[in-house]
């Protein structure tokens, strides 16, 4: 038996084996992880829903599996009983579900979206449902209606957002796995500011079937993990074709498994995107990259430099089609069937004044700002103008994509620009927040695949920052086969995972320690003044 | 209020006419447009739902292949040009019959355009219209409005809300603006509804009941001096539900708008709401052309694609054209203008031709068919077809009548036998103990008794006043209870009589 503390550090991976090995029950993974939820999430807040007796029975039944041997044993998927969290704007039976919202509070849903239903399929116990930007609107899950979550490297700073609360509780090991949603950024980028790995996978690759819309023609799940094959076991888990889902690929997943594992850089070419760096990154985050960079190149690969002129309309252009498919798609939460119901305190009891009122009171401020500035951009008159130039810059961004991948088999940039910013500093200055997805949303935008892992700590902050690889679309195993590369590259220059650097968070002392030693590149380490 | 009219003749002096139409036909695929529930109607409220169809969170749509085949047949049966590839497009507005708040329906993308009907009015001229799209769409849920006097949802205290619809494929037809049509306009709109529901219902692709809502129209008006080209504004008037409510509102409205335009007030673009008990409109809603629904492509769909191949496929399953069908089957049958019309308006013309398969002829089965069954159905309000009269049934009985086993009389009453569901014709027969006399003993002791009994007409009947022979054969009949075969008698009386 390990003991529980090394238990929850250990990848899903290892996790797996010991759990085919015997060596650990399922029983023990899942209670050491839900142990750690009850010592750490009251400082973190990563999770809005414990979902503890069911994660139990599915290990125990797992357990007993394993132990009756024969065909069903041998049968058991790799990941079974390995524990995983899912962010609250997935769909699931027998927990509520929020998308970190009032007006689905206490709502549960009558079905699992594919993905649920393929864990369970899989067997691996769903630690709890995980918090977010209220219907992931947002870049540092400040904008949940259930309060912020914390970045473990400090907790006075944001874990990123929308998917904050699945990043932060992989990062503070209160759970091996996560499942996230991708629209602009936010597995991407919460993966970056916590020093973990995040995966958006091709648009189409993952069933959308059970992950409330924010705007479906971006919108993608995928999975969080502290290493790139943990992502690719789980990837390979909810992946592939779901008939529920139109906008579903009918191609069959790579082995995406096999490409993290045997890992290859050599000979590739890696595309440096010149729009995607230098001016309005911070220097630390340049550094981190360039370091990259080089490994890169050591490691046998070629860096080329390409150009993306017309990433910089993507934000723009994002911001009028996210928000226009949000104002539609949002539009069903009216106190009609489900959900919270306000009436009106003045006045006739219409119909419509009862949606004003429930729509008024349950959602928040972002999600307001979005659902107006989309109804705008829908209207006649304005249509062509925004949505419809938005959906011609989208088409150019593609073109941008294909041009750069003609000459690079996997292009590189830094996920974000900044490391984590302080609690409440970007709250009332939206175009700020905005801007801290601007080198994730082009793949969003063009639905090619992006890959976050830790590219070391930054240098005047100490805190993590992200490297983006970006593929074409269904080439998912590139992000896999490099990733794992320089992940290991990383980490041998640093002696070991970058998470080993994060605070304990259960140190008696925390508020004195130093959230990051000094050793992952980082020249002096002055942040997390927690 | 009842709104001023003109009466229809001086409306028809001053003005000319220009219709318009969108029909919703109802499809009967097995499940919905976007769902896998049941596309059922008349169950429990709220029964034939799932997660997609009542808008719950992260649902998506997966579009219905049969339904976009019976889209294609409907667009090919109406002479329009199939897209290779057309999109849906989302209707954003807030109603609570609509469990998205949006309805999924193809907005400039239609997957059927620019074709066009010819429409046979009653004296056989023809007209054409022409078809501006046909286009897939998902209907709404039920609303019931509770507690108000009207049934409307003004001065209501609840509404009730059924799913069970939302969702049902439906295909919506919708003309180019009808000129030349003048004072047949109201004929011309109820044929062209009639038209379009027979077209559907001949293809399969809808069960094409009005009275269930599978057809449903919504009749566009507007008056224009005679002579002007522009269109005068025009009125929208809402679920016109059956044929003849077509007609009226069609007349109702001309003779309105006509009042409106004499009194030199502008017509008001609005939605009309159609009475059937007075016959008359109500104004609706007031609709402009700023009416904005932020249309947008469905991001959840990916475009349909119709190959060329796969729309001659499906042009190849195409039933024959119902007017063609008509003028074959009418020469096929020798029947005469009338007599063909009149099969066809009591809705046995596919009985008959059923009938004949089953090896009447055109005249016998026609005689079953309007004679009896027609006025049968009438009187139990239902379909003739609906009876259960199979073309077997008819074929047997009129092959007993033609042996002599039976005679018309018993007929009619097998009939009523097998209408009871007491077997088949030769059981109920047997049953029921009817059969024509053929011993003629018994048959001429009825007829010396009434020869007897009425000297006077049996004189009448020697002297050559064969017509007289009426009476003795009816008393004949009366006395052996109508199982007398009366051709027998007639020939036993003369007999006897020596004529």
């Amino acid at each position: 038996m390990t003991d529980n503390n090394e238990l929850i550090r250990l990848s899903a991976a290892a996790l797996a084996e010991k759990l085919a090995a015997r060596e650990i029950t399922a029983v023990e993974v899942t209670q050491a992880y839900l142990d750690r939820i009850a010592a750490v999430d009251g400082k973190v807040h990563a999770f809005l829903h414990v979902n503890a007796d069911e994660a139990l029975a599915v290990a125990a039944e797992v357990d007993a599996i394993r132990a009756a041997g024969g065909a069903a044993a041998e049968e058991l998927h790799v990941l079974a009983g390995v524990p995983i969290a899912v962010k609250d704007l997935i769909v699931t039976i027998g927990q509520p579900t929020t998308a970190g919202s009032k007006i689905l509070e206490g709502w549960h849903s009558p079905y699992d979206a594919t993905v649920v239903e393929r864990l369970r399929a899989a067997k691996m116990p769903i630690l709890g449902k995980t918090n977010l930007d209220e219907f992931a609107m947002g870049s540092s899950t400040e904008h949940s209606a259930y309060g912020p979550t914390r970045n473990p490297w400090d907790l006075d700073r944001i874990p990123g957002g929308s998917g904050g609360g699945s990043a932060a509780a992989v990062a503070a090991f209160e759970a091996p796995l996560a499942l996230g949603t991708d629209t602009g950024g936010s597995i991407r980028q919460p993966g970056a500011v916590t020093g973990t790995v995040g995966v958006k996978p091709t648009y189409g690759g993952v069933s959308r079937y059970g992950a409330i819309a924010m705007a479906s023609s971006l919108d993608q799940i995928g999975p969080v993990s502290r290493t790139v094959l943990d992502s690719a076991l789980l990837h390979q888990v909810i992946g592939g074709h779901d008939p529920r889902d139109s906008t579903s690929l009918p191609d069959p997943l790579e082995d995406l498994v096999a490409a993290a594992r045997t890992g290859h850089v050599e000979g590739m070419k890696i595309g440096i995107i010149k729009e995607l760096h230098g001016e309005g990154y911070q220097a630390g985050v340049e550094n981190r990259f360039n370091e990259s960079l080089e490994l890169l190149k050591a490691a046998g690969a070629e860096i080329v430099e390409v150009s993306c002129p017309n990433f910089k309309y993507a934000l723009g252009a994002y911001y009028l089609i996210m928000p226009s498919e949000a104002s539609s798609n949002l539009a069903k939460f009216d106190g009609v069937r489900y959900g919270l119901r306000v009436l009106p305190e003045h006045g006739p009891m219409t119909i419509e004044r009862v949606m004003g009122a429930t729509r008024a009171a349950g959602f928040g401020d972002e999600v307001k700002r979005r659902i107006i500035l989309g109804t705008y951009a829908l209207s006649a008159g304005y249509y062509d103008a925004y949505y419809g130039s938005a959906q011609k810059v989208r088409t150019l961004i593609q073109r941008d994509f294909d041009a750069a991948f003609a000459k690079a088999d996997v292009l590189i940039s830094p996920t974000a620009p900044t490391t984590a910013f302080k609690l409440g500093e970007k709250l009332n200055d939206p175009l700020a927040m905005y801007l801290n997805d601007v080198a994730t949303i082009p793949a969003n935008m063009a639905g090619v695949p992006g890959l976050s892992l830790p590219g070391g700590l930054a240098d005047e902050d100490g805190l993590p920052v992200g490297i983006q690889l970006l593929a074409p679309a269904r080439q998912d195993a590139r992000l896999y086969r490099v990733g794992a590369v320089l992940e290991s590259l990383l980490e041998a220059q640093w002696g070991g995972p970058l998470l080993d650097k994060a605070p304990s968070l259960t140190a008696p002392s925390l508020s004195d320690s130093s959230p990051a030693a000094s050793t992952a590149g980082a020249a002096s380490s002055h942040g997390g003044s927690h | 209020m009842t709104d001023a009219t003109l009466s229809f003749e001086e409306a028809m002096e001053k003005y000319d006419p220009v219709l318009g139409f969108e029909v919703h036909v109802e499809l009967n695929t097995k499940t919905k447009m976007f769902s896998s529930a049941p596309n059922v109607f008349g169950d429990e409220p709220n029964t034939n739902v799932n997660e997609v169809d009542l808008g719950m969170p992260g649902v998506l749509p997966v579009v219905n292949k049969t339904a976009i085949e019976s889209s294609i047949k409907i667009g090919l049966a109406l002479n329009c040009k199939i897209a290779e590839r057309c999109r849906f497009a989302r209707k954003n507005y807030f109603y609570p019959d609509t469990p998205k708040n949006f309805q999924t329906s193809q907005y400039d993308e239609p997957i059927a355009y620019d074709g066009y009907l010819d429409i046979e009015l009653s004296d056989g001229t023809m007209f054409r219209v022409e078809i501006e799209r046909a286009h897939m769409e998902e209907d709404a849920g039920k609303l019931t409005h509770m507690g108000g006097a009207t049934g409307r949802i003004q001065g209501a205290d609840y509404s009730l809300v059924d799913y069970n619809r939302s969702g049902v494929p439906l295909v919506e037809i919708v003309t180019k603006p009808i000129e030349g049509a003048g004072s047949r306009a109201p004929e011309l709109a109820k044929a062209y509804v009639a038209a379009v529901r027979e077209i559907v219902k001949n293809l399969g692709v809808s069960d094409a009941k009005m009275e269930r809502g599978n057809v449903r129209c919504d009749a566009n008006v507007s008056l224009r001096p005679h002579g002007r080209e522009r269109f005068g504004i025009r009125s929208e008037t809402k679920n016109v539900n059956s044929l003849r409510a077509v007609e009226h509102a069609v007349r109702y409205e001309i003779q309105r708008h006509a009042a409106v335009l004499d009194s030199g007030e502008p017509v008001t673009q609005e939605t009309r709401h159609w009475h059937e008990d007075t016959r008359t409109t109500t104004s609706g809603r007031a609709k402009s052309d700023a009416d904005d629904y932020r249309y947008f492509p469905e991001p959840d769909l990916v475009p349909i694609t119709a190959s060329r191949e796969w729309v001659e496929e499906l042009r190849a399953t195409l039933p024959e054209p119902p007017a063609a069908r008509r003028k074959r089957l009418q020469a096929d049958w020798g029947y005469s203008d009338l007599e063909f019309r009149d099969v066809v308006n009591a809705g046995v013309m596919d009985e008959i031709e059923e009938t004949i398969a089953a090896g009447a002829t055109a005249t016998v089965a026609r005689k079953w068919w309007m004679g009896e069954i027609v006025g049968r159905a009438k009187n139990a309000d239902v379909d003739p077809g609906q009876l259960g009269v199979a073309p077997a049934t008819i074929v047997e009985l009129n092959q007993m009548v033609e042996d002599g086993k039976i005679n018309n009389k018993m007929a009619t009453e097998v009939l009523d036998g097998v209408l009871a569901g007491e077997g088949t014709p030769a059981e109920i027969v047997e049953k029921r103990g009817l059969a024509v006399v053929s011993d003629d003993a018994p048959l001429l002791e009825a007829i010396d008794a009434a020869l007897a009994a009425q000297p006077g007409v049996a004189d009448k009947i020697r002297g050559g006043k064969i017509q007289a022979i009426g009476a003795i054969v009816g008393a004949v009949m009366k006395a052996t209870r109508g199982q007398a075969d009366a051709g027998r008698v007639k020939e036993l009386i003369l007999e006897r009589l020596g004529v």
